[in-house]
């Protein structure tokens, strides 16, 4: 990983121009975790005119539902979920100002089109390395909808998360550059 | 003769079970992520199955789990006909075993009681669901599988015709697999399930994710299309982590049964690379 960019969150929109699909990336600084039930009720808000309970502007989201912590530990493993779950949410807050995404698999054209309009860019963490990734993780704090548990808005402080630029701000997949490589057959 | 096992004994087998499963990761999948990362020829796919590597040994040394996904408990368990279990009721001793595990383990809780209406955590991660099988014999033999959802939601069946064939069933599994590309934690496990009925197909294809991926077919037909599978798969360019690369499967494991002379059902049950399983026999 010794070719690894050091990227400093909240992203600036400088930060995220920069990046590369393929970019392999060392996150530093705070992010929010969402998934499902959270995302849900964000856009419930959002319909319904309210405020959010976070402020996302320049912010970035992990696609994450932790273990609970062991005692002395600020984290459970805590490894990405997938992201196509989030899709039908995103965009909204891509618009709001969310400027990066951390989780892992296929993301859809609509969330695609949102990044590449207002700037963003989706990393993925690897799935299933779940207790290697706690590691990077330093702070926890539940700030939004502790009665969902695992599911609930933490904001974690993390120093050094591993991760790759999957999709960038100019819609550039690595999902797609990657396997083109080393396809040798079609089904 | 009649030989008595205590409800209590199969709650307690059922709570080490899913505390091991979750983790330690066994040696059969560590093995070959580590013989796949000497020729897998992607240096970002190399340093994923890397990375999978150093998080089973943090896993192991730190005692947690593997994945944050702990998974829905699934278990199997043969009951031996002279085998009497008092003081309780088998499925709640299970589900005991079970949150005492998910507990004691600091595993996620990852189940909502309804599917639809209610999506509320139990928070003590049941109901685990429950396969049993009356077999000769008096003993217990209990397998536990944490299924994580990610690799399960790309998992698919099919109702093909007699007509399809062996060509059909190799196209299906295949595009199942490609449609799935990165989502389900590749290098996966495939299950698949042949034959049978409807149901009976998938619940082969969950068996099989729990086949050890060192399993050889005794069937060298179906022995013969998990290689081909197998190779086929890791074709697809797909890759560790769905980034490119040429370990995209560990195994393909076939499980197959006696089907209607107008059916070939298909069940293709993906896994993750953490395939999290472990049996004992009580």
């Amino acid at each position: 990983m010794d070719k690894s960019i050091r990227i400093q969150l909240p992203l600036d929109d400088k930060t995220v121009r920069s990046l590369k699909a393929g970019d392999s990336v060392l996150l530093s600084g705070s992010l929010y975790t969402g998934r499902d039930a959270a995302h849900k009720r964000l856009i419930e808000l959002l319909d319904k005119g309210e405020k959010l309970p976070i402020d996302i502007d320049g912010q970035v989201i992990y696609y994450v539902g932790p273990a609970p912590a062991q005692p002395g530990h600020p984290v459970g493993s805590a490894g990405p979920t997938t992201s196509y779950r989030m899709d039908p949410y995103t965009p909204r807050l891509i618009e709001l100002g969310l400027k990066g995404m951390v989780g892992k698999g296929k993301r859809n054209q609509a969330v695609i089109d949102a990044m590449k309009k207002h700037g963003a860019v989706y990393f993925g963490a690897v799935g299933g390395a779940a207790a290697l990734i706690a590691k990077s993780i330093t702070k926890v704090e539940v700030v939004a909808y502790p009665d969902l548990g695992a599911e609930a808005i933490h904001r974690f402080e993390i120093k050094d998360f591993p991760a790759v630029v999957l999709i960038d701000a100019e819609g550039n997949n690595m999902y797609e550059i990657g396997p083109a490589l080393y396809k040798k057959i079609d089904v | 003769m009649i030989r008595t096992i205590q409800a209590s004994q199969i709650t307690d087998a059922v709570t080490d079970l899913f505390l091991k499963a979750n983790r330690f990761i066994g040696d059969d999948v560590l093995d070959s992520i580590t013989s796949a990362m000497e020729v897998e020829p992607s240096p970002q796919g190399k340093a994923v199955l890397n990375q999978l590597i150093q998080n089973y040994e943090i896993a192991k040394e730190e005692l947690m789990p593997v994945c944050q996904d702990t998974g829905m408990a699934v278990v199997f368990i043969e009951i031996g006909q002279d085998v009497h279990i008092a003081n309780g009721g088998l499925e709640e001793a299970i589900n005991e075993g079970v949150r005492q595990a998910y507990e004691k383990g600091y595993l996620r809780k990852s189940v909502v009681g309804d599917p639809l209406f209610n999506r509320t955590n139990t928070k003590d991660n049941t109901p685990a669901i429950i396969y049993p099988r009356i077999v000769p014999g008096d003993k217990v033999h209990i397998l536990a599988v944490a299924k994580g959802f990610g690799s399960e939601n790309m998992s698919a069946l099919k109702m093909l015709v007699p007509a399809d064939g062996i060509e059909g069933v190799k196209k299906f599994i295949l595009q199942t697999v490609e449609n799935a590309g990165p989502n389900p934690c590749p290098p996966i496990v495939v299950g698949v399930g042949i034959g049978g009925t409807f149901e009976l197909a998938a619940l082969m294809a969950k068996r099989m994710t729990a086949a050890p991926l060192t399993r050889r077919n005794k069937n060298p037909e179906y022995a013969a299309l998990e290689d081909e599978l197998l190779e086929k798969i890791n074709k697809l360019g797909i890759g560790p982590a769905g980034i490119g690369g040429q370990t995209t499967a560990l195994k393909v494991n076939i499980a197959s049964a006696a089907t209607h002379i107008a059916g070939l059902p298909v069940a293709v049950n993906i896994c993750c690379h953490a395939a999290r399983h472990a049996e004992t026999t009580i």
